[in-house]
């Protein structure tokens, strides 16, 4: 709560929410050049507002969203590991204006797949989560990379990442159980293969719950990796059935990565003491490539169901 | 003018008055019920939207709560409109605001009149129903049920098991026969207004009003009452999924709608513009005069439940993580694992791959690396060769490999030497396919150029490992196909075990084996173990060998392979 102090308004158009709007929230820093493909991916998918916290930014991405017609934005100068990586922000955020809505919390380079998203918009799977009486929907970060080095390929404003990252890993994914908040952990794909074979442990979690028919009382717990109450982390079925979910296609390993990994390390923000990004750092400096020759290319959704990665579930 | 549409709405109006002005424009009077619980607003602006239609009527509004008489009261009331307002009609059908006409008017029309003393309702005796949901259907009729299932569930539920715990009964009325079926129905004017004007009414509505779902029974059961006509289906395609409520329609759905020939669909999502301005705009080329054929949609659906309740043998991902033996599959595949054989025969993988046309990889649990199949470093499914990555969740690590690899018969060797924690999971599988040679080990460390010392500290730690990996196969909740010979019987005659191993691997295999993989020289084994003995160890997996007594095919390096007539 205390945390909210820390935000201030730079933009609000809060007042055109309706009361079934779709609503996006998402924290960043310095995303311009990502910027106008994300809007557009998720205005096409039929997010009616978009509730952004900039951290910080001068790269001119704060005055870009301001111009936005369908953008609220905060910004705040406060340390984004203080603020639990932005958690504690966009909950309150949440608290505020998600209440009664179905809102999408994603970051600039996460872009959200569900089951026939080629054909049915983004209300069509919330009405229907609506009818199943569904709270949360579950969507794994599926890591993206190109062919060749990470760098090899500038990434151009405007242009669909994955033009560039099409690549991703299809079946080297572990998973374990959280007991204490009963999510699921996953971990896996490139970065554990790459830069966490010798301390898989330390790599990075991969299951989200970034979808959710928000209740002021709902919480995020650590990103939206896990939710309060418990119950909107039983995503998944234990009686061997599936349960409907998606991916979060994630646009990371572009020609910005580098960049992005030494401005992280300086600012020393993120999680475990950065290792994530110290881990980055030294195989960065050997220009890496993800790319093995299993690596399968992305298609569309459909693959992704047939692969396993994700599930219609009994939605058809 | 031969059938009347009795439409019940409670949401999406503009889509149920597009539907509406359809049907009435194309000679079909309309009677709109509207939910008592909707705004008078809505409800005026969707009675000026079809005010310049002629042949619409609003009928008196009852609230319609799911599963109470409320909807039973609206169709009744709607329905005695449509029979005194429009004495032309013949069949009333009931529809519902988003339901979606799928083939012409026309055609509806001439299927009726070809049947003009049909009626059309899903009416089944409550023994044969099979899709209730909450295991309720006679008690349907024989208990009662104040509380609101939607917003009390627990009472609801509660004040059942109290009833059946009491052993209550509600009497059903003398020469009803409780049926149950689809509420979407389409009679005839006769059986409907015997229903409607029978003497009995006030007393069936008495009892059906406290009856659970009387929508899916009234009209179901009364009906065997009045008609001698009564062809049990609906016209209606409206599937169900596990949970009881109705599968909804897209845009993507529109071919399979077009090939379903059913009349009516339901429900159609509001926002599904492609679907209402296909259907609703006239098709020139009507198609011929076909039965309504829902088999490839009955399919679809029915393998959307099955993914929901089943899911995929051996699958574990982010929204299907089944506690153990739910599992429906612990893995997606058979598989093989050989235990001691790569270390008894000289080519094993080899032979292995060429005689059972099977994918076989090495020691997959080596404690330094993964080894797959050809040395790859990384397989399927971009699986690395890390040990660590592979020990940090080794059940991971193989439910994996067997879901990257389906459709292709995955072998691996397996020992106490690799890392154990795999075991337990084996044993459980029915899929593993488990031959274990027992003590065979000890063949790599007999012919290794080592110090005997270490060599015998090694047999002894070997063998514990494998004795425990032995009662966990010989355990009893092993599901796994488990085989185990010592290597003492399995020398004796390997041609016999080995080819009911390949036999049961597949048919791709050949009938009879011809060519036996090459067996590692064991002159002198039976004194290695001897020397063993000497030292203080006790080998016992082997099984007999007498020092001195060298086993039979010892000399099969030499001579042509073991060779079986």
């Amino acid at each position: 709560m205390r945390k909210r102090r820390e935000l201030r308004p730079v933009v609000s158009r809060v007042a055109a929410i309706r009361p079934d709007s779709l609503l996006l929230f998402s924290t960043l820093r310095n995303e311009l050049v990502r910027l106008p493909y994300f809007l557009r991916y998720y205005r096409e998918l039929g997010i009616n507002h978009f509730l952004i916290v900039d951290n910080g930014s001068d790269d001119g991405s704060r005055e870009y969203l301001a111009e936005q017609p369908d953008v609220s934005l905060w910004t705040t100068d406060h340390s984004y590991k203080r603020s639990r990586f932005g958690v504690d922000w966009l909950n309150w955020l949440q608290m505020r204006y998600g209440h009664g809505h179905w809102t999408l919390v994603v970051d600039p380079d996460e872009f959200f797949i569900y089951p026939f998203c080629d054909t049915r918009p983004l209300r069509a799977l919330t009405d229907w989560l609506d009818a199943s009486s569904i709270k949360s929907f579950s969507a794994m970060i599926l890591d993206m990379y190109p062919k060749g080095p990470i760098g090899a390929q500038p990434y151009r404003t405007g242009q669909d990442p994955f033009e560039i990252a099409k690549w991703f890993d299809s079946g080297n994914y572990v998973i374990s159980k959280n007991r204490a908040y009963g999510n699921l952990w996953i971990q896996g794909g490139p970065r554990a293969r790459t830069f966490f074979a010798d301390a898989p442990e330390r790599a990075p979690a991969l299951n989200k719950i970034p979808l959710v028919k928000w209740h002021r009382d709902y919480a995020y717990v650590s990103s939206t990796h896990m939710l309060l109450p418990r119950g909107l982390n039983l995503v998944y079925d234990e009686w061997g059935g599936e349960k409907a979910s998606g991916c979060l296609l994630h646009a990371k390993f572009l020609d910005t990565f580098a960049v992005k990994a030494d401005e992280e390390m300086a600012r020393q923000q993120h999680y475990a003491n950065s290792h994530e990004y110290r881990a980055y750092k030294a195989a960065m400096d050997d220009s890496p490539d993800l790319w093995c020759k299993w690596s399968e290319k992305y298609i569309n959704w459909r693959q992704l169901e047939i692969l396993g990665l994700m599930s219609k579930g009994n939605w058809a | 003018m031969s059938v009347g549409f009795v439409m019940l709405c409670h949401t999406a109006f503009d889509r149920a008055a597009q539907v509406a002005r359809h049907w009435a424009g194309h000679g079909c009077p309309v009677v709109i019920h509207v939910d008592k619980r909707v705004k008078g607003k809505t409800v005026r602006k969707l009675m000026r939207d079809l005010a310049d239609v002629p042949d619409v009527r609003f009928s008196s509004r009852h609230a319609c709560e799911w599963g109470t008489w409320g909807l039973v009261a609206a169709t009744q009331a709607a329905a005695g409109l449509m029979l005194r307002e429009f004495p032309g009609v013949r069949h009333v059908y009931l529809a519902s605001g988003s339901c979606l006409p799928l083939r012409p008017v026309s055609e509806l029309v001439a299927y009726l009149d070809e049947r003009p003393k049909t009626d059309f309702i899903e009416s089944v005796t409550t023994e044969d129903v099979g899709w209730t949901v909450g295991g309720l259907n006679i008690e349907r009729f024989t208990l009662r049920f104040p509380f609101s299932w939607r917003k009390n569930r627990r009472l609801f539920d509660g004040y059942v098991r109290l009833q059946r715990r009491l052993g209550f009964k509600r009497r059903i009325p003398p020469g009803l026969v409780p049926h149950l079926g689809s509420q979407w129905w389409c009679l005839t004017r006769q059986t409907l207004s015997a229903i409607l004007e029978d003497p009995e009414r006030e007393s069936y509505e008495r009892y059906f009003q406290r009856v659970w779902i009387p929508d899916e029974s009234y009209f179901q059961t009364l009906v065997r009452q009045v008609s001698g006509n009564v062809e049990s289906r609906s016209l209606t395609l409206s599937k169900f999924d596990f949970q009881g409520k109705p599968h909804i329609f897209y845009d993507d759905h529109l071919q399979l709608l077009r090939k379903s020939d059913c009349f009516v669909a339901r429900k159609i999502w509001p926002q599904a513009d492609k679907l209402y301005r296909a259907f609703l705009t006239e098709d020139p080329g009507a198609q011929a005069v076909a039965e309504p054929n829902p088999g490839k949609i009955d399919r679809l659906f029915a393998k959307a439940v099955e993914r929901r309740t089943k899911g995929r043998a051996g699958l574990y991902m982010q929204s299907r993580f089944p506690n153990q033996d739910w599992e429906n599959g612990m893995t997606a595949a058979p598989y093989s694992v050989f235990e001691g054989f790569a270390e008894l025969f000289e080519n094993f993988e080899t032979w292995l791959g060429k005689v059972a046309g099977v994918r076989v990889h090495g020691h997959l649990f080596a404690p330094d690396r993964v080894r797959f199949s050809g040395g790859e470093t990384v397989y399927n499914g971009s699986m690395g060769d890390s040990a660590m990555l592979r020990d940090y969740n080794p059940r991971s690590f193989l439910v994996n490999l067997i879901w990257n690899t389906r459709g292709e018969r995955q072998c691996f060797q397996f020992g106490p030497a690799d890392e154990q924690k795999i075991s337990e999971f084996l044993s459980r599988d029915p899929h593993a396919q488990i031959s274990v040679i027992s003590g065979a080990w000890a063949v790599p460390l007999f012919h290794s150029n080592r110090n005997f010392s270490d060599i015998r500290r090694e047999a002894a730690l070997l063998q514990k490992i494998e004795s425990q990996h032995l009662a966990v196969l010989r355990g009893l909740h092993v599901k796994a196909r488990v085989r185990i010979w010592t290597l003492a019987d399995f020398v004796e005659n390997p041609m016999e075990p080995l080819q009911s191993i390949i036999d049961e691997i597949g048919p791709r295999a050949p009938r009879r084996l011809t060519e036996a993989p090459r067996m590692a020289d064991l002159t002198g084994f039976g004194q290695f173990l001897q020397n063993l003995r000497n030292q203080g160890m006790q080998p016992v997996l082997m099984g007999d060998f007498p020092a001195g007594d060298d086993p039979r095919p010892g000399n099969t390096r030499r001579g042509r392979p073991y060779l079986v007539k």
